[in-house]
């Protein structure tokens, strides 16, 4: 099966008709260029920087679709195709060309990342009218979109992790966007550091594939996969899961993502749904012939995967900050995505139809949090809210056709592609089928609870504003997007899902769908009746909780499970307490050795040399004399020997 | 007569020259001690010349006064400056370089 798989997955074919695909480096670098002119511009470019910017994620979006349509035009068999834009590194046999593969997967995310983040610039535009460095930040947002370009375009592991790179690079320039709070600077620096963690398991695992294959592009290692060694593909699989963590926050190096929202809102947004946390994801599914040659480490994908999703719900169960709320659903939801990653071709097609589906509820709620922030002069404490469903209808429509998909309501984008992944868990089989299916269900209620808290919180019941707060609908710029993206909230994932649309599309990478669509089926079946049902207990609890009694302005104390969720269930305590305090004593450690032994060492040799010294000077007495009566003994003491060495 | 009687005196009076650069203070002494010894290194070439029947020995013993007369030259010359400035011929005294 695999060995099938993986023989219509790796024929590529080279882009040389000259076509829309032999450009396809134009996505990258339309967006690069758009930062580049931005960067380099300065102040010149502040007046038309922006729409510039805007212009440049269009272009790429347009491009992308254009793509999209020649590759619809060619066989399914032939729509993988390699790209040579010119070569990278050359040395001995270590050989590395700059190539992008375009295919269905790479130019869904493509599609994904340009459209979705077309849409965050123009948002971005109304959001940061008022601020003095807004030419900057849409030229890291550009920069953004072309290192996510990168990442998902890439033809081998090495221009992945050039992407991989970028998008760590410009993540830490737009969480630390407001670097002048220290908070975020502080936010910055620990998503980097994070990520780094991540980083050293991605660059050790193309290290090992390099020594295993001799190459580190993705079609000959994938065909070489079953010849090597199941402990090899084993490390590689597990090292691939440490980076795709770092990068899509799932445990444990999730720490760094509910600090990020540190970042103006937008990034949030573009961080949480078109670009960086889908990467891990991204990374999995594409590496999947290695994690197919490694069920070891495929189980630990999908234990990761369910341990996320549940650890994010429940933290986005007791957040009382909106963008927090929102970013431990963002961890739950690429739970999801990781743990159908993990379960090998037959959850591949749900993990990116979910993704999808995903970065467009995500980023609108996103959207919609920062329109609300700013109305409520940058208010976030969702206690503060309340009742705002009349005073901004757009935001409550958007945000609620959002919210009706993230929580599976029937027939909406959520609950097709969250369904497919439940689908896929169960019909995994076994026991871990069983196990990981009933975690998807229970996080399905979750997911109700916590999104249904936010939503009654924020718009309904009553106001429990600042003195100072005016409410106001926001500019066109930032509304519009919104729209666009609460229609893709409700429709798009029946577009995708349908008759598995997607899942024939992507089937060259990731293989075929392995059953009919069955919309009676995925109705009736008891899982999915059990996560409506338990869907329908979480929005009537919140509904009692937070709609129809009172809610306190300051948070009641709450119970123990609610203070851990607070405390982000001890994860940054976790992390001072096992890495970063050992790490501070080891630096002071060195520092007291260094200090100590290696000065002292060669202080003392100086110490003793000047000593030595202060002692042979006394020798020289200045006494003419003296030197004279040296001088005939020393003459003396030659002469004898001579005398004694000629004699002897 | 005996070459060796030369060397033994020759020997008698290098001595004399060396005891008399160790313990004189006077610059002037101390230089005519010098001599002394050099005179008595010349006797010695001579000596060990007629000795072997060799004729480097003389050679050396013209490049001896050639070099001593030069020495002389410069040596009175700094003796006449130190003492110019510091009222004094004490070799003991041109200690500047210690301090």
């Amino acid at each position: 099966m695999t060995s099938m798989l993986a023989a219509d997955v790796h024929a590529v074919t080279t882009a040389a008709d000259g076509g829309v695909l032999s450009y396809a480096w134009l996505m990258i670098a339309l967006p690069l260029l758009g930062a580049a002119v931005l960067l380099l511009g300065g102040r010149r470019t502040n007046a038309w920087g922006h729409w510039l910017a805007i212009a440049a994620a269009l272009a790429s979006f347009v491009w992308a679709v254009l793509s999209l349509v020649q590759l619809l035009g060619r066989t399914p068999e032939e729509r993988s195709v390699s790209v040579h834009v010119y070569q990278w590194i050359k040395v001995g046999g270590f050989d590395i060309d700059l190539s992008l593969l375009v295919d269905p997967l790479s130019i869904t995310f493509a599609l994904l990342i340009t459209g979705v983040g077309s849409l965050i610039h123009i948002y971005s535009v109304g959001y940061m009218a008022h601020d003095e460095n807004r030419r900057r930040f849409f030229a890291y947002l550009n920069l953004f979109v072309a290192a996510m370009l990168v990442l998902v375009l890439a033809d081998n592991y090495a221009v992945l992790f050039l992407g991989w790179e970028g998008v760590g690079l410009a993540s830490y320039l737009l969480i630390g966007f407001w670097q002048h709070k220290p908070s975020a600077a502080v936010a910055a620096k620990k998503a980097f550091l994070i990520n780094r963690v991540g980083d050293i398991g991605l660059l050790v695992s193309i290290m090992l594939l390099f020594t295993t294959f001799g190459t580190v592009a993705f079609s000959p290692v994938f065909g070489a996969v079953d010849g090597a060694g199941q402990g090899v593909m084993t490390a590689v699989g597990l090292l691939l899961l440490l980076g795709a963590c770092g990068k899509s926050a799932q445990l444990p190096l999730q720490a760094w993502l509910l600090d990020a929202m540190e970042g103006p809102t937008p990034v949030s947004a573009l961080i949480h749904a078109a670009t960086m946390v889908t990467a891990g994801v991204y990374l999995i599914v594409r590496s999947g012939p290695i994690f197919e040659a490694a069920p070891t480490a495929q189980l630990v994908v999908t234990i990761v995967g369910a341990a996320t999703l549940l650890a994010g719900a429940i933290i986005g169960c007791a957040k009382d900050d909106i963008k927090k709320a929102l970013a431990g659903s963002t961890m739950s939801q690429i739970g999801y995505m990781t743990l159908a990653a993990g379960l090998g071709p037959i959850g591949y097609a749900a993990a990116i139809a979910h993704l999808v589906t995903h970065g467009f509820f995500k980023a609108g709620l996103f959207l919609g949090a920062g329109s609300v922030m700013h109305a409520m002069n940058d208010e976030v404490d969702m206690r503060r809210y309340g009742g705002l469903r009349t005073v901004m209808p757009v935001t409550f429509a958007t945000f609620g056709a959002g919210y009706l998909a993230i929580i599976g309501v029937p027939f909406l984008s959520g609950w097709w592609t969250k369904e497919g992944i439940i689908q896929a868990a169960f019909d995994s089989g076994g026991l871990t089928g069983q196990i990981l299916g009933w975690v998807t269900v229970l996080g399905a209620g979750l997911t109700a609870f916590y999104m249904s808290r936010i939503m009654f919180l924020t718009f309904f019941g009553e106001k429990r504003w600042a003195e100072d707060a005016h409410p106001h609908e926001s500019p066109t710029t930032m509304t519009v997007p919104m729209i666009v993206l609460a229609v893709g909230s409700v429709a798009l994932g029946a577009v995708l899902v349908v008759n598995y649309t997607l899942a024939h599309f992507l089937a060259p990478v990731v293989g075929a769908p392995h059953h009919e669509f069955d919309l009676v089926h995925m109705l009736t079946s008891p899982y999915s009746l059990a996560a409506l049902a338990l869907m329908v207990v979480g929005v009537g609890y919140a509904w009692l909780r937070y709609a129809r009694s009172e809610v306190p302005v300051t948070a009641p104390k709450g119970n123990f499970i609610t203070v851990a969720a607070r405390e982000e269930l001890y994860g940054n305590a976790i992390n001072e307490g096992l890495f970063m305090r050992p790490g501070q004593q080891l630096t002071r450690a060195a520092v007291a050795f260094d200090d100590h032994a290696v000065d002292g060492v060669v202080n003392g040799v100086a110490r003793s040399v000047r000593a030595a010294s202060e002692n042979l000077r006394l020798m020289q007495t200045g006494f003419a004399r003296s030197y004279a009566l040296t001088m005939l003994f020393g003459a003396a003491v030659v002469l004898a020997t001579t005398l004694g060495v000629n004699l002897a | 007569m005996d070459p060796m009687n030369y060397i033994v005196l020759a020997a008698i009076v290098f001595t004399i020259g060396a005891v008399g650069v160790l313990v004189r203070r006077n610059a002037i002494i101390v230089f005519m001690c010098v001599e002394l010894m050099l005179n008595a290194c010349n006797l010695a070439f001579v000596a060990f010349s007629r000795m072997h029947g060799g004729i480097e020995g003389q050679v050396i013993a013209f490049f001896v006064m050639v070099v001593a007369a030069a020495e002389v030259v410069v040596g009175l010359a700094i003796i006449m400056q130190i003492f110019r400035t510091r009222r004094s011929a004490s070799i003991d005294d041109a200690n500047l370089l210690k301090n």
